[in-house]
């Protein structure tokens, strides 16, 4: 993929992230929050390609560090998402 | 240009599936009914991103269908799954443990971990750039990726220092109070632009000493971009820093040609940026003003300077008569109910008055706590209807046919000089109309302290306004116990 094809996946993106996040009621702005927040630890893809790095030892400590912080990232935030959704569910009945 | 088509159309594809379960995930959060099964769907997500980058280190040989890990493959897998589990136990357990009431601390604190994630995973790159294929034909790292690393280091190391500091303020470990450097702006722009001017340097002269001090130099701004700025705007911080995690992401993305975390990079940026946008706007300041910080600085020397009014005091069997005898009831909740936990005791109390006929409405202004939507997580854990929530807009207008606006832990979201008074530091904000109410009930912990904006309330000093002093939940519970009556 080059750079153009790259930036405009990224340039529609933030289109589509533009009209789905006005979306979103204002009563769940902090689930918003803990998702995004749980969600762009994808990160830990950049990660662990470093702590797959065969050459360098260096690179591959960071990855792995990268990971750990990545990965209290992910299951903390969507589990703390999930706790908070669940008591807005209990309403609904 | 190095041949960045290493990865296998599958892989290509996942990642693009992934970026799409995320999209859905935030646009499940446009009910509460859909909103479960759209953390799903992020978890889905992510579960498919990090199960394809996974495979794709160890690939499967031709003529097989699973992959063949060779012995440092497989070490490299236990200290990856190694790392899962310690990052992942402690998230659990933060998740768990976490009182709703600290959310915004936990949010900030998650905050700085994407961006530190994010200067680790950049700094990597930079020492083994075959790994991440950004090396060029001639031993150097290609320009552009030097580029989208160095953006990605230094916004994520914005993220990491200032979620730090606005995690402390939020916490309680270092004073709320905007801290002011003599000469800050001309401090913050000198290493804005060395930043910038070394990242455009970096991509003629890849040496260490080039990365190691833009690093430092962003870390170091996002320490002071953060505390000159007040609790007040906190809310605008939190979701700025949301927004910051978000470019930092799409930065790395760009590095690694990675659709899913471009496209989450994209989602979780926009996603920030909008929330300091409604929060500038139900302040009615500019991100500018936010972000150049000192409000609430004058706290204090305002306070002092007004001269005593008369005001009146009521009790809890006072306001349980006039709250029985009710219609309607309005309830606005502020971070003063967050800190006192009353949230509870208040729906019980709540329950009560519905008991004995009366309509109950809780009205949410959007800056109402630390963080968007902090006065509604807590409403919800109390198990207050969704259904009698209802927000600044849309409840405005029934304060005039409102017979008591019970007011608790808020202040400035009430306060008529937002309206009136073209001198006052909230002017503008849009406010709710509690002056039309026949009663207003103001819980208050003395008549001492004065909103986080530091301004006097007039509404203390209405004919129709019972002060309330005590400490939010104690009153709270007083006043349920004399409803029993």
């Amino acid at each position: 993929m080059d750079f153009i094809a790259i930036l405009s996946i990224f340039v529609l993106a933030c289109f589509v992230g533009y009209y789905v996040v006005w979306s979103v009621t204002p009563a769940l702005h902090t689930p918003l929050m803990a998702v995004t927040n749980a969600i762009s630890s994808v990160i830990i893809v950049g990660a662990l390609v470093a702590a797959a790095a065969a050459g360098a030892g260096l690179s591959s400590w960071l990855g792995l560090a990268g990971v750990v912080l990545a990965s209290v990232n992910i299951f903390g935030g969507f589990a703390v998402t999930a706790r908070m959704l669940t008591m807005y569910k209990k309403k609904d009945r | 240009m190095t041949d960045h088509a290493i990865l296998p159309p599958w892989a290509l594809l996942a990642y693009l599936a992934s970026g799409i379960l995320f999209i859905l995930s935030l646009r499940g959060l446009s009910s509460p009914r859909t909103s479960q099964r759209g953390n799903r769907m992020g978890i889905a997500g992510m579960g498919i991103a990090v199960l394809t980058t996974m495979l794709t280190q160890a690939p499967i040989p031709p003529g097989h269908w699973w992959p063949r890990p060779t012995q440092p493959d497989l070490i490299v897998l236990a200290k990856v799954l190694g790392a899962i589990a310690i990052g992942g136990a402690i998230g659990l357990v933060t998740a768990r443990r976490i009182k709703m009431t600290d959310m915004p601390q936990l949010v900030a604190a998650f905050h700085s971990l994407v961006g530190l994630a994010a200067v680790l995973v950049g700094l990597a790159a930079y020492f083994d750039p075959a790994a991440f294929h950004i090396l060029g034909t001639n031993g150097l790292i290609n320009q552009v990726s030097r580029i989208e690393m160095g953006l990605g280091i230094a916004i994520g190391a914005i993220t990491f220092s200032g979620s730090i500091i606005a995690f402390a303020k939020l916490n309680g470990n270092m004073s709320g109070a905007p801290i002011m450097l003599p000469l800050r702006h001309w401090i913050n722009l000198g290493t804005l632009a060395a930043i910038l001017g070394l990242i455009a340097w970096f991509t003629q002269d890849q040496s260490i000493w080039v990365i190691v001090t833009f690093t430092v130099l962003a870390f170091l701004i996002g320490f002071l971009l953060i505390i000159p700025i007040g609790g007040a705007d906190m809310p605008v911080v939190v979701s700025m820093l949301n927004s910051y995690s978000g470019w930092a992401a799409a930065a790395m993305g760009f590095t690694l040609h990675n659709t899913a975390m471009i496209i989450t990079g994209a989602l979780v940026g926009s996603s920030g940026a909008i929330l300091s946008y409604i929060m500038c706007k139900a302040m009615n300041r500019s991100f500018i003003s936010v972000i150049a910080g000192g409000f609430g600085a004058e706290e204090g020397a305002v306070g002092e300077a007004k001269e005593q009014r008369p005001w009146k005091r009521g009790s809890a069997e006072d306001a349980a008569f006039l709250l029985k005898e009710a219609e309607q009831v309005i309830i606005i909740p502020g971070y003063g109910m967050a800190v006192a936990q009353a949230q509870h005791v208040l729906r019980e109390m709540g329950d009560r008055l519905k008991a004995e006929g009366v309509r109950v409405k809780y009205a949410i202004h959007p800056v109402a706590g630390r963080m968007p939507g902090h006065m509604n997580v807590l409403l919800a854990e109390a198990n207050v209807p969704y259904e009698e929530v209802f927000e600044l807009e849309d409840i405005n207008s029934e304060f005039a046919q409102t017979d008591v606006a019970f007011i608790i832990g808020a202040n400035d979201v009430v306060n008529p000089a937002a309206k009136t008074d073209r001198s006052s530091p909230i002017y503008g904000m849009p406010v709710f109309d509690v002056d039309k109410a026949k009663t207003i009930m103001f819980i208050k912990r003395s008549m001492g302290g004065v909103g986080y904006a530091g301004v006097d309330n007039d509404v203390f000093y209405m004919d129709q306004t019972m002060m309330l002093l005590a400490d939010a939940k104690k009153m709270v519970e007083d006043i349920v116990k004399a409803l029993q009556h």
